[in-house]
């Protein structure tokens, strides 16, 4: 071990190395419930050519490499299982280019949401791109990589359909270009070539490590606001995500529905962000959002809820700062969630399996879904909070964790940036050949078996 | 340890490292060091660690406590409802190392100095009032202020230069002042910052005790540690003292027309001190004396008032040193973030940052760009003498 420390300091600097239990303890877990392994070493390079030489040194020496973003999955997804080099990319944190005319950013893999979201507002003040409602801490390429969703995905998808390439270093060593930056100095475009970018989205770091990518951007209206409208019937959730999608008329397309308060218990609360760059837009759109879910409120079935203006940019703001709040609600500081992308028409079903299971668990809860592609899909968050402090409480979390994994398979659903075990359901009720393509890959890329070792693995 | 109970209720987001639009990172010592560990997130993580015996204590463990230097950007930026506590938990585990004597060498140093000789500079105490020499500034008697100088400003030589800049200022304008000179103690902000409660109470109640018998009522600070522990520690101990810090002052003398001023064709930026701003939230006082001076052009930084980045003097790191050089050490990178508004001056208003931010001055070579004067100093230049 004190020969790789040392070549990792000649690669890195020591001052960037450690292999102290400090870093060492922090390294090893993350917010949510699963548990903690160590690493051998915490290493932050600063450009591409260190993480090759990072990689290169890891297979000579057979060491486990699980790279790092902002880890704010929450499960566990840069956990060390098998020890080795966490791979901290924060160090990598340049803007290189935003292309105003083409409407693209590329930024190193430790660019965080915030730093991009800052800087356009300050530099390009007529583009955004698309803004999870993780802290921003989180960084662009790991959520990407992850395939997450942000405030722009109702309208355009999930933010791996958003990137336009990406400079990847393989488990081997090789320093690759993914999409038109592969014969082009620009970054415009994954088509028209064999996408190659699915080799490395979704896969967890298991096939390389991804050092740059360029996402799309887009223009940023003038004006914004948001409508709330509420049933309490789960049964009318689909349809009407369906209507106020169908207007094309929406920005962002959220669900909220939570035991508390009182009053509000039942209540399917979808928010509907609308943006645009005149009053007579915004009015246009206001008035077709709400003809479009007209019926439910002739039936008295659903209705508007009043937002006072005091509200309103709490609602608006991305990333949502309140949903980080959600941790603490417990006063417990512990919070993980099972995201499940799941077709539109299977959200009652999934909102039911959340009543029984925190019945049976006695667990808080909370539903957080969001739209995807104007209602193709949607990520619905079966959340629960604990208590850090209450070992009890956590493993009832993890019980309430494994039975959402269990009830969103069950509903037809895909578990998105899944843990372990969920990847393991995964795996098991996957079709076999796809199983296997998946392992051929993956032993063609990683033939020692260095990525993120214990993901996307068969037992 | 107090606050035993918050302290696993840290989700580690990491809202705590940035400024309110996230443009930056704002922590100093994360900033510096870029391990997680070096974040508040990873400080409370690692507190729990230690009080869950799932770690044992250490040098490294003690510098990364330390290495905090209580900027208070985590508290302004925090989106918890203990925020308000983060400081006094971090404070609390810098107490446990020193109840435990397990502080890196130079706090047990300056812990030294204190106790020793009553101030870190280890300087004889007879030499606290000499910077007043060649001034108005008398010894206090019966003045409506006590001018409270403090350590830096006593000592070290751009802290004095600063006190007579405030000195001759506020005596030319007339006020009543008048400062302890030899019998000026330690303030203890610093000490208590460090975690030595015991030290800082003794220092405090000294203080109370010595303003009271000598009929304090009204404090001017020069220094916005001072200011802050004055303000927001000494009542709970029992000194209720009508406490301003320079600028306010001045700001109220300038908007008198107690101090005639003329053309000062000069472009500006200002560097909040931390003890000043977040702690204190005092944000308008120095700009506006700034404004007042014709023809000064003031000029903000991007990151300024809640948002401003600390100079790394804060926490009594000014006296240990535990964020050490380099280019990402806080006091250089505020350097060069001020020279990148064009600014001829970096206003400041604290001894502490006068101090920091000029070596970063000259350790960045911009001597020729760029200077560090304080707000009473750039106050002289547009003084109608």
């Amino acid at each position: 071990m004190d020969k790789i420390y040392k070549a990792l300091t000649d690669i890195v600097g020591p001052e960037y190395v450690s292999n102290d239990p400090e870093e060492l303890f922090f390294y090893s877990s993350d917010q949510g419930t699963s548990e903690p392994r160590s690493p051998d070493f915490v290493v932050m390079p600063r450009s591409t050519e260190e993480v090759q030489q990072i990689v290169l040194l890891a297979n000579e020496e057979k060491l486990p490499i699980v790279p790092m973003g902002g880890s704010l999955t929450l499960s566990g997804l840069c956990i060390p299982h098998r020890k080795g080099v966490i791979l901290d990319l924060k160090r990598m944190s340049n803007i290189l280019e935003v292309n105003e005319m083409s409407r693209y950013a590329l930024v190193e893999a430790g660019v965080s949401q915030g730093a991009l979201q800052s800087y356009l507002a300050i530099n390009h003040p007529k583009l955004m791109h698309s803004v999870p409602d993780a802290p921003p801490a989180n960084t662009i390429v790991g959520n990407v990589l992850i395939q997450g969703s942000g405030h722009l995905s109702q309208e355009t998808g999930f933010h791996s359909e958003m990137l336009n390439g990406l400079e990847v270093v393989l488990p081997t060593g090789e320093i690759c270009r993914i999409g038109s930056s592969a014969l082009s100095a620009k970054w415009f475009a994954r088509a028209p070539l064999p996408d190659l970018a699915g080799l490395f989205l979704g896969w967890f770091g298991t096939t390389g490590v991804v050092t740059k990518a360029s996402i799309r951007l887009y223009p940023k209206p003038l004006k914004k606001d948001v409508l709330m409208f509420v049933t309490e019937n789960p049964n009318h959730v689909p349809d009407i995500i369906y209507r106020v999608t169908r207007t094309k008329m929406a920005e962002d397309v959220n669900l909220f529905a939570q035991p508390k308060p009182d009053w509000a218990e039942g209540f399917q609360q979808t928010v509907i962000n609308i943006t645009g760059d005149s009053e007579d837009e915004m009015s246009f759109k206001r008035r077709l959002i709400r003809k479009s879910v007209e019926d439910y409120i002739k039936n008295k079935e659903g209705g508007f809820m009043l937002i006072l203006p005091q509200m309103k940019p709490g609602l608006l703001e991305a990333p949502l700062r309140e949903l980080t709040r959600f941790a603490d609600v417990m006063k417990g500081g512990g919070f993980e969630y099972v995201g499940i992308i799941m077709a539109t028409e299977d959200f009652p079903q999934a909102y039911y399996d959340t009543l029984e299971i925190a019945k049976k668990y006695r667990q808080k809860w909370s539903i957080m879904c969001r739209v995807i592609g104007r209602g193709h899909s949607m990520m619905f968050a079966y959340s629960w909070p604990f208590n850090r402090a209450d070992v009890e409480d956590i493993k009832m979390a993890r019980k309430a964790l494994f039975e959402s994994n269990i009830s969103g398979l069950r509903n037809e659903g895909v578990i998105w940036k899944s843990e372990l075990e969920g990847q393991r359901m995964m795996m098991e009720k996957m079709d076999p050949n796809t199983l296997k393509l998946l392992q051929k890959i993956k032993r063609t890329l990683d033939p020692n078996g260095i990525m993120n070792p214990g993901n996307w693995e068969v037992a | 340890m107090e606050y035993k109970d918050i302290i696993h209720r840290c989700f580690r987001c990491g809202y705590c490292k940035f400024t309110d639009d996230y443009q930056d990172i704002n922590c100093p010592s994360y900033k510096k060091f870029s391990f997680e560990t070096y974040s508040p997130g990873g400080r409370m993580w690692l507190i729990r660690a230690w009080l869950n015996k799932e770690m044992v204590t250490s040098p490294h463990y003690a510098e990364i406590l330390y290495s905090c230097i209580t900027c208070g950007n985590c508290k302004e930026h925090c989106v918890f409802t203990f925020k308000d506590e983060l400081l006094n938990i971090f404070e609390a585990a810098k107490a446990e190392l020193v109840s435990e004597g397990l502080v890196p060498p130079a706090v047990r140093d300056y812990f030294k100095a204190m106790s020793i000789n009553g101030n870190p500079y280890k300087e004889p105490q007879d030499e606290k009032g000499k910077w007043a020499e060649g001034t108005n500034v008398q010894l206090y008697s019966d003045q409506e202020y006590l001018f409270y100088v403090g350590d830096v400003g006593s000592y070290d030589e751009r802290g004095k230069k600063m006190a007579r800049f405030v000195g001759n200022l506020l005596t030319e304008a007339g006020l009543s002042i008048g400062i302890l000179g030899k019998g000026e103690t330690s303030d203890g902000n610093d000490v208590k910052a460090l975690g030595e409660k015991w030290l800082f109470q003794q220092l405090a109640e000294d203080n109370i005790r010595n303003f009271h018998e000598i009929g304090v009522k009204k404090i001017i600070t020069l220094d916005p540690h001072a200011f802050n522990v004055f303000s927001q520690e000494y009542p709970s101990l029992g000194g209720n003292f009508e406490v301003w810090h320079y600028t306010q002052i001045l700001n109220m003398l300038v908007k008198d027309k107690r101090i005639p001023l003329s053309d000062y064709e000069v472009k500006v930026t200002y560097h909040d001190p931390c003890y000043l701003g977040r702690h204190n939230h005092i944000y308008e006082a120095p700009r506006e004396v700034l404004r007042c001076i014709p023809s000064l052009d003031l000029v903000e930084m991007v990151r300024n008032r809640e948002d401003a980045f600390c100079c790394g003097g804060g926490g009594g790191n000014f006296f240990t040193d535990i964020l050490g050089t380099g280019e990402e050490s806080p006091n250089r990178v505020r350097v060069r973030e001020a020279c990148g508004t064009g600014a001829d001056i970096i206003a400041v208003a604290c001894p502490m940052c006068s101090k920091m931010l000029d070596d970063a001055v000259k350790a960045e070579g911009l001597e020729e760009k760029i200077k560090v004067q304080d707000i009473a100093e750039i106050l002289y230049q547009a003084v109608a003498h």
